[in-house]
């Protein structure tokens, strides 16, 4: 894991809950009562059928992954920037932590870790290889 | 109502820097407007449209519009990221023809290379969820690469080629930020920037802009200049949306596209150049699919053995260089597009370059993230006599 610098996410009304939940080690999407799908990241009205009949549901915080690219360069470098597919469907643009960012590969499967940001602030949720 | 034949395009200028210390942004702006208009055979005064976007600075249009000295009853600020310009000209269309103006300007400037530009919008939906991710254009273009590696078997190699054809245009174009002829070695040695994009998979960094004149047809068939029809556009916008169905191997430009040559009533087979967004490799390589210029997943053998390079390739692309290799003017590659689709349609790309009898060519882009969200511009233009 490099030294990269992470900014404070910054909660709003809309996204509260999401997280209180990260600062509990919850990983938290919204699922549509009306279509019944899962989105990510989340609203308070649904982007796939406009409900505004959504709830927060918490994931196994576990996916595989979609797709990814580690960048070699700049400030933090190298890290791992990637889509996850959560097993509840939706896919997350997020960072992936792991001592081999070579072997990360499209399809494997990965888990969920919460990283600090800053003092005070909620962690962000990131994934790192299964058994990894 | 169809955009076809609505307007003409009647200037095109690039400014030639490509380094701007000793200029302002609102000068570049101006110097290219002035350019344009000589290319135009007209002057300020005959402006009644103005077209900008977030590289202007200030108040956009507010500030532009008493900044240049003009007198408009028609502004547009629309903005999607660096494919914007081709979609302005499609604007511009709509406005004459909706009789809101007859000689429409279009800028774009700025000094990236100069200047501390201020790259991220804050407040948008996604900023608590993204901004921590560190994503920038290099990661999230390399996820599509990956992505359409993985689905296709697409290589570097082929990815490659795309660079190696642009730098086969550049050589001849002074003004070219990289004129030097490169070979796919060349790239594949070049610095990893992003997997698994290399230095030389990027698009230049450069200060600098353009303008264009898109005119009512009337006002077309006064000026001695050669009639550059818009002949059909179409624009799209994409994103994860919730992240269902996320596919990072299409672009927007599977809606532009079609939809400009639907309006347009031609085909990718009847196009005699492209120019086509390229602020990485493969940006070029998924539009082109997403235009139809071959089947999905097709790109690489598409643009591989030098079918990109005018002359020898069966479509000639970007032969000013493009965005890989002479100018991206403020992170945005949209209005060079356009200028380089005009001059071969005038006959006045270089002679090194010039595609015979060429009176067809598509202009398109992406604008924003393609890995993230993006919109996509496309406009067919024709040369008429």
């Amino acid at each position: 894991m490099s030294d990269r610098k992470l900014p404070a996410p910054q909660p709003n009304v809309e996204t509260q809950e999401f997280w209180d939940a990260a600062s509990n080690g919850v990983l938290k999407i919204k699922r549509c009562g009306d279509c019944n799908q899962a989105h990510y990241y989340p609203r308070a009205i649904c982007p796939h059928c406009g409900s505004a009949n959504t709830a927060w549901i918490e994931t196994a915080g576990s996916g595989e992954i979609y797709s990814v690219s580690v960048m070699r360069r700049g400030e933090g470098a190298p890290f791992a920037v990637a889509y996850i597919t959560l097993d509840e469907g939706p896919a997350m643009m997020t960072n992936i932590v792991a001592d081999d960012l070579d072997g990360l590969a499209i399809g494997q499967r990965v888990e969920l870790v919460f990283t600090p940001t800053e003092d005070g602030a909620p962690p962000v949720p990131m994934f790192t290889p299964r058994g990894g | 109502m169809s955009l076809r034949n609505a307007a003409y395009i009647a200037g095109a200028f690039e400014h030639p820097t490509r380094l701007a210390p000793d200029k302002t942004t609102p000068q570049l702006h101006a110097e290219c407007a002035a350019g344009a208009l000589a290319d135009a055979g007209l002057s300020l005064a005959d402006v009644d449209g103005y077209f900008c976007a977030t590289d202007a600075p200030g108040f956009g249009p507010i500030s532009m519009v008493d900044y240049l000295g003009l007198k408009v009853r028609h502004t547009d600020s629309t903005e999607m990221g660096g494919c914007t310009y081709i979609q302005h000209v499609a604007h511009a269309a709509e406005a004459i023809a909706a009789g809101k103006c007859k000689v429409a300007l279009i800028t774009l400037a700025g000094r990236p290379r100069s200047e501390n530009v201020m790259r991220f919008r804050p407040g948008a939906p996604e900023s608590a969820f993204e901004q921590w991710v560190g994503l920038t254009n290099h990661t999230s273009y390399g996820m599509c690469a990956v992505r359409h590696m993985h689905e296709f078997g697409t290589t570097s190699e082929q990815l490659a080629w795309i660079k190696v054809a642009a730098s086969h245009h550049a050589q001849h174009n002074e003004h070219a930020m990289l004129p030097k002829v490169v070979s796919v070695e060349d790239v594949l040695e070049s610095p990893m920037i992003a997997d698994p994009l290399h230095r030389l998979d990027c698009c230049v960094t450069t200060d600098g802009g353009g303008a264009l004149i898109v005119v009512a047809p009337e006002i077309a068939k006064t000026l001695n200049r050669p009639m550059i029809a818009l002949r059909g556009a179409g624009e799209a916008t994409k994103g994860p949306s919730g992240g269902l169905g996320l596919d990072l191997t299409v672009s927007a430009a599977a809606r532009s596209g079609p939809a400009a040559f639907a309006e347009a009533g031609v085909t990718p087979a009847d196009i005699k150049y492209a120019s086509i967004y390229d602020s990485f490799t493969i940006t070029v390589l998924i539009q082109l699919e997403d235009l139809g210029f071959c089947a999905k997943g097709e790109g690489g053998k598409f643009v591989a053995d030098g079918n990109l390079i005018s002359g020898t390739g069966k479509l000639p692309f970007n032969t000013d260089g493009g965005g890989l290799c002479n100018n991206h003017p403020m992170f945005r590659g949209g209005i060079t597009k356009v200028i380089e689709a005009v001059r071969q349609l005038r006959g006045e790309a270089h002679p090194a370059v010039q595609v015979p009898n060429c009176d067809l060519a598509v202009a398109t882009g992406i604008g924003g993230s393609l890995g993230a969200r993006h919109g996509a511009a496309t406009v067919i233009l024709e040369r008429q006599s």
